[in-house]
């Protein structure tokens, strides 16, 4: 595992008075897929959050590309180079799908390469290009987060479950699409509990229990030991799709 | 099964009552004006009520438009906006006072390029001071609406007593240049000119509000940053700084909303400002706090509410925005347009 | 004294020490400051007191903020006003007066609550702005029931007047404008004590915890709207009974004495800088607030004519702008000491 881009060491992230994250130390591949696993309230959405600037650390550090992070706001860290599907997908719901995609376009206008790519993924965000994205369906709003998410090239994509309370075909939909972004060499840090998705998709994982990294390998060797799979994760990982 | 089933939005079997739904507020003025028209019996009356209600309207929506916008992007709640229109209308009566060369001829030209330079001046003036306020007063107290009113309410008070200081306590009287006094007759209507002058400014200020909010990026940001401003920031954009400009721009149209208010008028005082307030506090209500859309609306019906009624029946004008605003509530407890937040 | 106190200490040497002062010196006032202007002073501050505190009640222990509280000290005011216009001078009058105020405030409170809170709580402040403004122009535009802008005179029994005189005491001459300031004293005194018991009741410990958090309070089951409302109607309810005492004191209600929004920055002041969420700040901010109210002005003649040669300062430091340096003084103090006089001679942050 050389070289990483990201690599988060002893990160400890206090929300109010609750202490959320006990010290996480985690190394992100460049260019491969790392699955973030765990049960609820493990601590994966505040990893994520920390990471983009959301929340403040209170201690450890955060490097980009060997650059420190921490202490930069969430504009300055989404400049360096990170794309960020939140967990409540973040839709902007008053602006159209054009509008939201335009937005996530940094350099100005969508690149229209990029964007027959994203229509052939996702054809229904084509179907209502200049709907407001409030009409949309739920699966319709995550394509449109991820949609936003890699409008242009990034650096690292933050993916918070993709798949959470959306019919089986439409996550299918969104597999594909992932697995896309994959295959063109992106480097995605993504939480996940659907675990066959995870399967899938990851090449690396790491698993969090209360606030910390418990166990980290290759997806290959989690997915082939079910002894080890109920032992980090406790219950089973419940498998849709 | 392989391919994702059609989401098309259910908008497809909805009664028509439904479909209007969205629709009503916007109706809502041009229903005001048919009901106006209906109850008062001389038409030339109705005209130049509405008129003068529109040019009402369209003032306090110059003046309430940056603060629905505060509110909206940052949660900001500010009582003080009533200084900056206090400010405004003094700066631009001296500057207008000091022109009198240019408004006492009767040359269009030379009158409107009077009013434009007041109206510079008074902008840049209460442009800086929102940009000073925000730094000193609102800035520490994110978060915190008790505080906000506390200290922004300070604020108040505090540039009322510098108009004092700088301008003594006595009200001054402005008149209007020389081609905007007097009226023009239409349809048998008397129509102030000045009051037509009001109308056109308001609206080419909506209009140029609503270009800037649809078709530019920054629009893009505030509209975006009103519903969920922590993902605007994750797109990679300092939403601080955006909503220092647009507390700067809204200040500034308060101070145009100050000079327009001083020459609609024709007198100002230092409270001026805080009176105004009332107005504009019951046009964001109704409106929806946050959004320029409702702002607009609520401000063109409370105008025209207030002229109708002062026309109907005098003693009840202030009572009948009063009414309004409690059947508004009741109607729509979030306003006309609600204002949609993430959090 | 712990009973009457509701349990609630002052907690702190000063506080006590200064807390017992205003309280002797409120009590003895007609004896030990003579003089008809001291006492006007007194019955000020006792009634400020009550008006102060029961807006603390909204602002420092519910967490709201109300600018329609100078508009329920004018319906008692009025209620009192009205009362004895209409029935003739009397003492059944003048408590049907009160009454009825009191009641018409608590129901105008509730509604307006019902109307604004379930809302959002900022609707409240800006909603009572517009109503009472609203209510201040109705006032004066009613002028054949009110009196209009000139107000009313008001004839209360004549045993509350100057003209019933009843000897000397201690070399003070007792007459019927000092059984007046008892009965504002004593008026004041009991509604005091009654809100200490309030806040230390139940109902004012759920509301603190409202104001700390509403939406935990809410998920513990407590229904934060009848709460929020409730207070407003209590704090109008007291408000109107101050408004009452305030109108027989002075015989006297007019817009200016009663609905102007010069009172209500006062108000603002006095709980901001005695301390919000304390009934002792009420009372330290109101004594200090008008003592400062005619002290601080005449310093500032005093130095606006020392530096009269300069240009701009003599204007800023004109008696006439004293407000300026309230304003300023009230911004700082919510920036840095929220919790007022009180707040930092108990220590606490």
């Amino acid at each position: 595992m050389s070289d990483p881009i990201l690599q988060l060491k002893g990160v400890k992230t206090d929300i109010a008075q609750y202490h959320i994250l006990h010290g996480v130390d985690l190394d992100v591949p460049r260019g491969a897929v790392t699955m973030l696993l765990g049960r609820n309230g493990a601590g994966k959405t505040t990893t994520l959050r920390t990471i983009m600037g959301l929340w403040k650390p209170h201690q450890g550090e955060i490097l980009l590309d060997g650059a420190h992070i921490n202490g930069l706001n969430p504009a300055q860290i989404a400049r360096r180079g990170i794309g960020f599907v939140p967990e409540d997908m973040g839709i902007f719901s008053d602006l159209t799908v054009e509008e939201n995609l335009r937005l996530a376009a940094l350099s100005g206008q969508p690149i229209p390469e990029r964007m027959d790519w994203i229509f052939a993924a996702f054809p229904a965000l084509k179907t209502f290009w200049k709907s407001a994205a409030g009409t949309l369906s739920g699966g319709q709003k995550q394509m449109l987060s991820v949609a936003r998410a890699v409008v242009e090239d990034r650096e690292l994509y933050l993916i918070d479950e993709p798949s959470k309370g959306l019919a089986p075909a439409i996550v299918a939909t969104l597999a594909r699409a992932l697995k896309d972004l994959k295959n063109r060499g992106a480097t995605i840090l993504m939480v996940e509990q659907n675990f066959s998705l995870a399967k899938a998709l990851g090449d690396h994982v790491a698993v969090m229990d209360d606030g910390r990294i418990i166990w980290s390998g290759a997806m290959a060797e989690l997915a082939s030991d079910t002894n080890l799979q109920e032992r980090l994760m406790g219950l089973k990982m419940e498998s849709a799709g | 099964m392989t391919h994702a089933p059609t989401h098309a939005p259910t908008m497809a079997k909805l009664t028509l009552a439904e479909r209007l739904r969205p629709w009503m507020p916007v109706l809502l003025v041009p229903a005001l004006m048919v009901f106006g028209f209906l109850t008062i019996d001389s038409s030339s009356s109705w005209l130049t009520l509405t008129v003068s209600g529109l040019a009402m309207g369209m003032m306090i929506f110059v003046i309430a438009s940056g603060m629905t916008l505060v509110f909206g992007l940052m949660d900001v709640i500010n009582f003080g906006h009533g200084a900056f229109i206090s400010f405004g209308a003094f700066v631009g009566t001296s500057v207008l006072l000091a022109l009198g060369a240019m408004t006492g001829v009767p040359s269009l030209m030379l009158n409107l390029l009077a009013i434009a330079g007041a109206v510079l001046a008074a902008m840049v003036v209460t442009g800086g001071m929102g940009w000073a306020f925000e730094r000193v007063i609102v800035r520490p107290v994110y978060g915190s609406h008790l505080k906000q009113i506390l200290v922004t309410m300070g604020g108040l008070i505090v540039a009322e007593q510098l108009i004092y200081v700088i301008w003594g306590g006595h009200e001054i009287v402005i008149t209007r240049p020389e081609t905007l006094k007097g009226a023009i007759t239409f349809a048998g209507a008397a129509l102030e000119k000045y009051r037509l002058l009001a109308v056109v400014v308001g609206l080419a200020v909506f209009l140029a509000l609503r270009t800037v909010m649809r078709r530019t990026k920054v629009g893009l940001i505030v509209r975006a940053g009103v519903e969920n401003p922590e993902m605007v920031q994750a797109l990679g954009y300092n939403i601080t700084r955006v909503f220092v400009g647009v507390f700067i721009a809204g200040s500034a149209l308060a101070g145009l909303g100050g000079v327009m208010w001083a020459l609609y008028q024709e007198i100002i005082t230092a409270h001026m400002g805080n009176e105004i307030m009332i107005l504009v506090f019951i046009v964001v209500i109704i409106g929806g706090l946050g959004s320029v859309e409702g702002c607009f609306i609520g401000a063109l019906t409370v105008g025209l509410v207030q002229n109708y009624a002062a026309f109907l029946e005098p003693k009840l004008a202030l009572i009948s925005n009063i009414a309004l605003m409690v059947a508004i509530l009741m109607w729509r407890p979030m306003g006309m347009v609600p204002v949609v937040k993430a959090k | 004294m712990m009973n009457i106190l509701s349990g609630d200490r002052p907690k702190s040497v000063i506080l006590s020490v200064l807390l017992a002062v205003i309280l002797l010196a409120l009590a003895f006032a007609p004896f030990l400051f003579p003089g008809s202007r001291s006492l006007e002073t007194a019955a000020r501050i006792c009634i400020f007191i009550v008006l102060v505190a029961s807006y603390d009640l909204l602002l420092g222990y519910g967490g709201i903020v109300s600018f329609a509280h100078t508009m329920f000290f004018g319906m008692g005011a009025y209620g009192v006003a009205i009362a004895i216009d209409r029935l003739g001078t009397g003492y059944g009058a003048m408590g049907l007066g009160a009454l009825v105020g009191m009641v018409v405030a608590g129901i105008v409170a509730l509604l307006i609550a019902l109307l604004s809170l379930r809302v959002r709580a900022i609707f409240f402040a800006m909603i009572t702005l517009a109503i009472a403004s609203a209510v201040a122009v109705l006032v004066s535009q009613l002028s054949q029931f009110t009196g209009g802008e000139d107000g009313m005179n008001i004839r209360i029994p004549r045993e509350l007047t100057p003209a019933f005189r009843l000897g000397e005491v201690f070399g003070t001459r007792v007459n019927g404008k000092v059984l007046n300031y008892y009965l504002v004293f004593t008026g004041c005194l009991v509604l005091f004590l009654v809100m200490l018991r309030l806040v230390n009741s139940p109902f004012g410990r759920v509301l603190q915890a409202i104001r700390e958090n509403a939406f935990r309070a809410e998920a513990i089951g407590y229904r934060v709207v009848f709460y929020r409302a409730m207070a407003t109607c209590l704090s109008a309810m007291i408000a109107a009974l101050a408004g009452s005492l305030f109108a027989i004191w002075l015989r006297y209600v007019g817009p200016s004495t009663t609905l102007g929004m010069e009172i209500m920055l006062d108000i603002l002041l006095m709980v901001v800088i005695g301390g919000m969420g304390t009934m002792y700040g009420a009372v330290v901010g109101t004594a200090i607030f008008v003592l400062a109210q005619n002290y601080l002005k005449e310093l500032m003649g005093g130095l606006s004519e020392a530096t009269s040669a300069l240009p701009v300062i003599p204007d800023l430091l004109s008696p006439d702008r004293w407000l300026l340096w309230l304003g300023v003084l009230f911004i700082l103090s919510v920036y840095f000491f929220p919790t007022g006089i009180v707040g930092r001679l108990r220590g606490t942050r």
